[in-house]
């Protein structure tokens, strides 16, 4: 009873979410996005490069993890 | 239990991916060909090769990569030079994945493998990003699977196992029409065979000669770790960018890292590009490492592989992007010669250089410095 109750808040939840994204308007329009669009904002210029230096770095480091970023964001991911 | 946390945060998230899919487009990897030497020299040890990166997109929905790239290593870093001969040895890895984009989805798939005279790993991944809310927010979910093969040179008998799980969860936001900021988070779950087993650990003997001797690591067989981080890049009011980035890393072996890179990228007319930038980066020791023990096997987990210490480094880097076109004509859309380096100083806390004439315990800490170089020619078409 109480799992059920709990799948229904969350479908419920979800349906909530989806409903409040697509209310918000976006508030940099894809014409304004030419700054962002340029290679030099691009979080993954050169993938070969950036490839090689996490490795580098990791080999010698005890860290790992959480190496570059998702891109995207000006319809160039 | 992090690990099946993050498993129902990401079964959640792609609910919510798909509730949210609409039509328009997300797009596909540029298609480009990049063939790079790649240099490493420091701490005794020198490492070069070549890597070639192939991408090539089929039709309107596929795009396939394809990665070669071989490590040629020789020479000995101080773990080796204090235990053992120098030796040369090759790398090879190779990789092919393939990205899928369907709407405002792009899902990938990717494979693999590496292999040495005495190690050798496979891994298999999987990602999926979606962009909504006008594409100005990117998710994106992946997951991770590896195994690796460890033998030792000498000891033909000698064969270990260790599997690794990658999870991953990505957030990118546009927040200005010239800032852009992203979020992401890896748990990454080991479990097998995570010593190096050509490290050792030394413990005081007076019976010895050099006052100490050496024995086998010995690690904890499962390891957990969870990294942060957060970016920003922010395009200036000429054509040039500032970023930042801050990481941080925490494990269940008890290292807790830090990684700040700041860089700033300016272009002089529309083809010269060059960055300038700086990573800082500090940790402190796994619970079971010493520089120094008292005993033979004094606790059940031993640790003196440098990695594992108390340290910090500090690198300077420089990169400079020429790009150019064949002709007006030609089918490259355009191509560019780029060279990358990076000098780095590491310093060591609690690692001492046993190479020194010292008393026994109070021998120099260690440090050392490298040059990593990458020079590499992207066409893109």
């Amino acid at each position: 009873m109480v799992r059920a109750l709990k799948r229904q808040l969350l479908i419920l939840s979800v349906c909530s979410l989806n409903i409040a994204c697509a209310s918000i308007e976006p508030w940099v329009q894809p014409y304004e996005r030419e700054n962002l669009a340029d290679p030099i904002m691009s979080v993954n210029r050169n993938p070969v490069a950036s490839a090689y230096t996490h490795h580098a770095f990791g080999a010698r480091e005890g860290s790992r993890g959480a190496d570059g970023g998702a891109g995207g964001g000006c319809g160039c991911n | 239990m992090v690990a099946t946390k993050l498993k129902h945060l990401c079964f959640g998230l792609l609910c919510l991916l798909v509730g949210l899919s609409s039509l328009d487009a997300a797009v596909l990897p540029q298609e480009r060909a990049d063939a790079m030497y790649h240099s490493y020299q420091g701490g005794g040890m020198s490492i070069d090769g070549p890597s070639i990166l192939l991408r090539k997109q089929i039709g309107n929905s596929f795009s396939l990569s394809a990665n070669y790239y071989v490590d040629t290593i020789s020479g000995a870093s101080i773990d080796v030079l204090a235990t053992a001969s120098p030796y040369a040895e090759e790398r090879t890895e190779h990789s092919v994945g393939l990205d899928y984009v369907r709407n405002k989805t792009l899902m990938n798939v990717s494979y693999t493998s590496s292999s040495e005279n005495d190690f050798a790993a496979k891994n298999l991944s999987f990602g999926l990003s979606q962009d909504f809310f006008g594409d100005l927010t990117t998710l994106s979910l992946g997951y991770s699977r590896g195994n690796d093969d460890v033998g030792k040179r000498g000891d033909d008998s000698f064969l270990e196992q260790a599997e690794r799980q990658n999870y991953r969860l990505g957030l990118t936001q546009v927040i200005t029409k010239n800032m852009i900021m992203g979020l992401s988070f890896e748990n990454i779950a080991d479990e097998g065979y995570l010593n190096n087993p050509y490290r050792a650990v030394r413990f005081l003997d007076a019976s010895s000669e050099k006052g100490y001797r050496y024995e086998t690591e010995v690690y904890p067989n499962t390891r957990t770790s969870n990294a942060t981080a957060l970016s920003a890049n922010y395009y200036l009011p000429y054509r040039a960018s500032i970023y930042a980035e801050a990481k941080l890393f925490s494990d269940t072996w008890g290292i807790d890292a830090t990684t700040y890179k700041v860089g700033y990228i300016h272009t002089f007319s529309d083809e010269w590009i060059v960055e300038v930038r700086s990573r800082f980066y500090s940790q402190d020791k796994a619970d079971f490492y010493q520089d120094l023990y008292q005993r033979s096997e004094e606790f059940n987990f031993r640790a003196r592989d440098k990695e594992m210490s108390t340290f910090s480094n500090v690198s300077l880097g420089v990169s400079v992007t020429y790009e150019f076109r064949f002709s007006a004509t030609n089918w490259l859309k355009k191509s560019t010669v780029n060279l990358d380096f990076d000098h780095v100083q590491f310093d060591y806390d609690d690692f001492r250089n046993v190479l020194a004439d010292a008393p026994v315990g109070d021998e120099p800490l260690y440090e050392f410095s490298a040059n990593i170089t990458r020079l590499y020619l992207s066409l893109f078409y």
